[in-house]
């Protein structure tokens, strides 16, 4: 079986890659493209460490078919700090220690920022439902809703 | 996963050609239970249709006695409908509660109903509201469209390219959801109009179905108290990790009887 040839824009870059039907988004971010910071951990639509956005939607990289982001815009967790300047979730993150191992924490801060995007003003519960799709086995979420709080709290300009 | 051919379609007729013509094709939709289930090779197509790039399967059209949603609208499309929040709010609330934000922006109405898993919301929706599944070869009334755990009416070349909700006087859908999945343990639908009580149920069963015991008691009371009086029966319901078939069964009354006091 021949290899399927896709153009698509990633992080704002034009992409071309080639890919095999059953690799997924996140193999070819992954392996073709050596973005390695979307992680998988269960590879089935569970967990969210491979979270990123496809045009605009938060959704599972690992659900999703290279060859489907034909045409599409791609935006990973590699898009988000500005070269040394961390996005205030980035910050808010390592400020709260709203991590331990680390595996799920590209996952959150992407969907954390979808959320931001969205709602700069969310409640707890708002942001406990929008992180309803990320695991963490580490942190009990406790630290990282806090963090997401103050980095949207910070974004608005109040002082934190 | 298994190997398998890529298919992009760039409309019905062609998608439909192309299952037709391969050794066992299989339809991609939202792709959130399918490509699971591949890398789990618990399912091996020969090839892989994928409907994301045909436009005329996306959107909501909502008439003044009907919503008709395309096959490949999100979950989360559904969920931030105003239009269908004005007509039939249930049903956004439904959506709304399906798994997760990732879940809901890729998972599809048309690969919720095709799949007929057991534990699907809109199931439930399509038997109380009496939708029709309409398809590429003809449409299919609600009620004789689930007939089994995995397994629908749906031929194998037959897409799935809107479901049509009649608009209700009043519906409230009660889900008691796995709390790590959101999946419904059971959820029960219940809409009134024209004098008709109408009592769909998911998650207790192989698939959707009318509670019609329920419907009878509550056509003649719409009460809580009427719900009591009648005994449900969970002989073939289901048994699972999550809960007893007895379990479940007593969850099809208490859903039951919080959907009429919200409609009450």
């Amino acid at each position: 079986m021949s290899k399927i040839h896709v153009s698509t824009t990633v992080n704002g870059d034009p992409v071309e890659f080639l890919c095999e039907p059953q690799q997924t988004l996140l193999d070819v971010l992954r392996d073709e493209l050596q973005l390695t910071g979307s992680k998988e951990g269960c590879a089935s639509g569970d967990c969210g460490a491979c979270s990123i956005e496809l045009d605009g939607r938060l959704v599972c990289s690992c659900l999703v078919l290279g060859a489907e982001a034909e045409g599409r815009d791609v935006e990973t967790v590699e898009s988000i700090a500005v070269g040394d300047t961390l996005h205030p979730v980035q910050a808010k993150i390592l400020e709260h220690g709203a991590l331990q191992c680390g595996y799920c924490t590209p996952g959150f801060v992407v969907a954390a920022k979808a959320l931001l995007d969205r709602n700069p003003d969310p409640t707890e519960t708002e942001v406990r439902y929008w992180l309803a799709g990320n695991l963490c086995r580490c942190t009990g979420y406790d630290k990282i809703v806090g963090a997401v709080l103050d980095a949207a709290s910070e974004m608005r300009g109040e002082t934190s | 996963m298994y190997k398998f051919n890529y298919v992009k379609a760039d409309s019905v007729d062609a998608a439909a050609a192309a299952v037709s013509g391969s050794e066992d094709g299989k339809i991609l939709a939202g792709g959130m239970t399918l490509l699971p289930t591949m890398k789990q090779r618990l399912a091996a197509p020969s090839d892989l249709v994928d409907l994301g790039g045909i436009d005329a399967l996306k959107g909501i059209e909502v008439s003044g006695d009907s919503v008709t949603i395309g096959a490949m609208t999100t979950h989360a499309t559904v969920a931030a409908s105003a239009d269908v929040a004005g007509a039939i709010p249930a049903l956004t609330e439904l959506a709304s509660g399906i798994g997760d934000p990732q879940v809901r922006n890729r998972g599809t109405i048309g690969g919720s109903v095709a799949n007929s898993d057991p534990s699907a919301d809109y199931p439930a929706a399509v038997v109380a509201l009496g939708a029709t599944v309409v398809t590429n070869k003809r449409e299919i009334a609600g009620d004789d469209f689930f007939l089994d755990i995995f397994e629908t009416a749906l031929e194998e070349d037959e897409i799935i390219t809107a479901v049509r909700f009649p608009i209700p006087e009043k519906a409230a859908y009660i889900k008691f959801p796995n709390p790590a999945s959101r999946y419904a343990v059971v959820g029960v639908f219940v809409c009134t109009g024209g004098g008709d009580v109408r009592v769909g149920v998911t998650g207790a069963g192989p698939c959707a179905f009318r509670a019609t015991g329920i419907e009878d008691a509550l056509k003649a009371d719409f009460s809580a108290a009427a719900v009591d009086g009648v005994t449900v029966d969970g002989s073939e319901f289901n048994e699972d990790m999550h809960a007893s078939a007895e379990f479940r069964t007593s969850l099809v009354s208490v859903g039951a009887k919080r959907a009429v006091a919200a409609l009450s």
